[in-house]
């Protein structure tokens, strides 16, 4: 099963290294790995995504875990929660599909960002499967280049993962 | 009054109580041993390889429960001590070691003598450290110390670059320290205590089955007085020999591939299975599909990932093996529940019927020594008290069966990870931490020449140990497994050109006997171990074909053992017995 793990990690140089490193030691999925710098300073923000059988997940989690690195963690899939992602795609936009595109970007909710004669570059946040479903929407359009963000989570309600 | 950094070292050991250091110097370690010159706090032992420097240090921590220390220099100093490193990773043992780096500015530069330590040793490791700043130091050890003797132990390694240990700063070594990320379990649940002990209570055919963390943790007597308070079998793992006295008649032996019959059956058939300490290794468990059935399995382990790992645990326990056996024995105790004895002695008779198999008897009438003899009259020369350091092979495997543990600390052996070439070093650590006790070195003629230029060391230091060397000119367990699993193609297995050992011994200025007739086996040994002052490398020329039994194949079953075919030679080589 597709699980979001969130954990906050010390912000030192071998931290990633010794994560990522635990995933290919093992044999674990990765599906996305996120990472950025926190209010606090001494802290990192990661958001896995792995799947796997329960026993896998609860072996992942525990090996995290145990990592001396890792201040918490929480399995975001475990309870309520948001998951988003950033998506940037340059499509090729000339005659007939300037306007269709804009307008399959209005639906999707997403906005251009950048405008060439030829080309659209289209910002566009979601779950996963949104943007699976805008790449799949734009059908036979020219898409030219996609970067994703990686997913980012966080628990609905008052649930928080902080120190 | 300020110090340099590698005064800081020195001093931060000191205050740590280190008494011993294993080392190796080279350039960016050189700070750190002018700073050794300079102070007596310390002994710090040369080494002859940093493998041995590991591996004496990995002993030492075995043998005393102290974290062992080691220095080595970067680079090649570095790649040396992985493999010792890594023995100490796989067997949780807790060990310190130093590293010197180029000075930091030139890190990443491909400097001269230049890896990337802390990337090569993270694998095998339980934390590693660069430090970065003089005035981290001392913090860094303290918490490299704390991390590798708390909760599961561990080798920590701490990457020290040049130019900090000529920086000086202000020394004061903390008390105490404070990890925000790692705070190990000690007690126990008490509900999941309560329900382990229900099921006990209520089994038939319960069975312990208990491993390092055992020792790791000083938990032999809360272990002895559950075990004989309820009155069920117990067995050991390899890492767990001498966790519970091998001369009781609660014992089974050893289990696993090389264990007994008695104890690899009682796994089988068990219907709740008490596990400390232990990781349902591969060579423990053999094919998991038919690991022990009917059993319902409580473990306790002071490392959550390794509960539910390998197998399916009805009832997990983390927590110190020691404090969550005592609070079981508490609540045994409370029930005032004493009917069991009785109530399990159709067990009892059941295993009593697998150990009339005499699965570990072998062939007492030889004419050529039978390794197996030789560690018997071993533990007669030493009444079982000696401190035994064994290499990676059959004549480990024969030590562990044939040498009986009653105490724990005594059996240091490369389990997790077999390191050939472990023993000598390791004997050295040993007798560094128990300089009055009789210490031997179990070893194969493949075995001690990966790390022969120790007896070097053992000249320099005055180790008197005892090496036990059992010659049978092959790697043996390399030939058990080409004759049972290869139609006997004795694939590079022969063992030619071999030293003298006698000589050998005698050239680093030690004492060697050969012994090739088995009437002067004891008294070969006897006597070596009268001589309280100096090494005896005893070389017992032994039979060549003799196999390690009773085996269970890989993938096979604990209920699918080989037992050693009769004497006679009429029965096929292997007889199965499921
Ligand atoms: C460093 C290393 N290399 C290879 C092996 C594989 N191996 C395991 S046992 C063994 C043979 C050991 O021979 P010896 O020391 O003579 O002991 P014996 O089995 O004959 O008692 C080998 C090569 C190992 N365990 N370690």
């Amino acid at each position: 099963m597709r699980r979001i793990i969130s954990l906050l990690v010390e912000n030192e140089a071998g931290a990633l290294s010794r994560i990522a490193g635990l995933f290919s030691a093992r044999g674990y999925n990765i599906e996305s790995l996120t990472v950025a710098p926190t209010e606090d300073e001494t802290l990192s923000r990661m958001t896995i995504v792995t799947y796997g059988s329960d026993q896998i997940i609860e072996q992942i989690t525990k090996q995290l875990n145990k990592l001396i690195d890792v201040v918490r963690l929480v399995d975001l899939t475990e309870g309520r929660h948001i998951e988003r992602e950033l998506m940037l795609l340059k499509v090729t936009a000339e005659r007939d599909y300037r306007e269709e595109i804009k307008r399959l970007s209005d639906i999707f909710r997403g906005r251009i960002v950048d405008v060439t004669d030829k080309t659209y570059t289209i910002e566009i946040t979601g779950p996963v499967g949104k943007l699976d479903a805008f790449i799949e929407a734009l059908g036979d359009a020219d898409v030219i280049e996609v970067v994703r963000s990686g997913v980012s989570g966080i628990a609905r309600g008052e649930r928080a993962l902080r120190l | 009054m300020k110090l340099t950094g590698a005064e800081i070292v020195v001093a931060s050991l000191r205050d740590e109580g280190v008494k011993h250091i294993f080392g190796y110097p080279g350039g960016a370690a050189l700070h750190i041993y002018d700073a050794l010159y300079k102070q007596d706090a310390l002994q710090h032992v040369l080494v002859r390889h940093e493998q041995g420097a590991t591996h004496a240090a990995d002993g030492y921590a075995r043998a005393s429960g102290k974290p062992g220390v080691v220095l080595v220099t970067s680079g090649p100093g570095v790649t040396n001590a992985v493999t010792g490193i890594a023995t100490a990773f796989m067997d949780s043992i807790p060990m310190v070691v130093l590293t010197a780096q180029v000075p930091t500015g030139l890190i990443g530069d491909d400097a001269f003598q230049e890896v990337d330590t802390v990337g090569i040793t993270r694998p095998c490791v339980k934390h590693n450290f660069l430090v970065k700043r003089v005035e981290d130091l001392a913090l860094t050890i303290k918490k490299a110390f704390f991390i590798a003797s708390s909760g599961r132990p561990g080798p920590v390694v701490i990457d020290i670059p040049k130019d900090i240990t000529a920086e000086t700063t202000d020394y004061s070594y903390p008390e105490t320290v404070d990890i925000r990320s790692y705070a190990p379990v000690c007690k126990g649940h008490p509900k999941q205590i309560a329900r382990a002990v229900d099921l006990l209570l209520d089994s038939s055919r319960p069975c312990i089955y208990t491993g390092g963390g055992i020792i790791q943790g000083g938990a032999e007597r809360e272990l002895t007085s559950l075990v004989r308070t309820l009155g069920f079998p117990c067995t050991n793992t390899l890492m767990g020999l001498g966790g519970y006295p091998s001369s009781d008649p609660l014992f089974l032996g050893m289990l696993g591939m090389h264990g007994t019959y008695e104890a690899n059956m009682a796994m089988y058939e068990c219907d709740v299975m008490l596990a400390v300490g232990v990781r349902f290794d591969d060579r423990v468990t053999g094919d998991l599909k038919k690991f022990s059935p009917n059993s319902t399995i409580i473990h306790v382990d002071v490392d959550p990932s390794s509960i539910g790992k390998n197998v399916h645990v009805e009832v997990p326990i983390v927590g110190e093996a020691g404090p969550v056996l005592a609070a079981m024995l508490e609540r045994i105790r409370s029930l005032k529940r004493d009917d069991k004895p009785v109530a399990i002695s159709k067990w009892w008779e059941k295993i009593d019927h697998w150990r009339s198999y005499r699965s570990l008897d072998y062939d007492r009438q030889s004419e050529v020594i039978k390794p197996q003899y030789v560690i018997e009259s071993l533990y007669k020369a030493t009444k079982g008290e000696a401190y035994v350091a064994s290499d990676v092979g059959q004549h480990q495997m024969w030590a562990a069966q044939y040498y009986g543990f009653d105490n724990t600390r005594r059996w240091i052996n490369s389990g997790g990870l077999g390191t050939m070439g472990f023993g000598l070093p390791a004997a050295m650590g040993v007798q560094l931490a128990h300089p009055d006790s009789d210490v031997a070195c179990v070893t194969g003629e493949a075995s001690i020449i990966m790390c022969i230029q120790e007896l070097s060391t053992c000249k320099q230091y005055d180790l008197p140990i005892k090496i036990i060397n059992l010659n049978n000119r092959y790697m043996g367990m390399v030939r058990q497994w080409q004759e049972f699993f290869y139609d006997r193609r004795y694939s590079h297995s022969y063992m030619d050109a071999l030293p003298d050992f006698v000589n050998l011994a005698e050239s680093f200025g030690h004492s060697g006997v050969r012994v090739d007739a088995p009437g002067d086996v004891e008294p070969a040994i006897k006597e070596a171990f009268s001589q309280k002052d100096r090494l005896i490398f005893l070389d017992f020329i032994t039979d060549q074909s003799e196999n390690v039994y009773p085996m269970i194949a890989s993938g096979a079953g604990h209920n699918e053992m080989h037992l050693k075919p009769s004497s006679s030679g009429e029965v096929p080589l292997e007889r199965e017995l499921a």
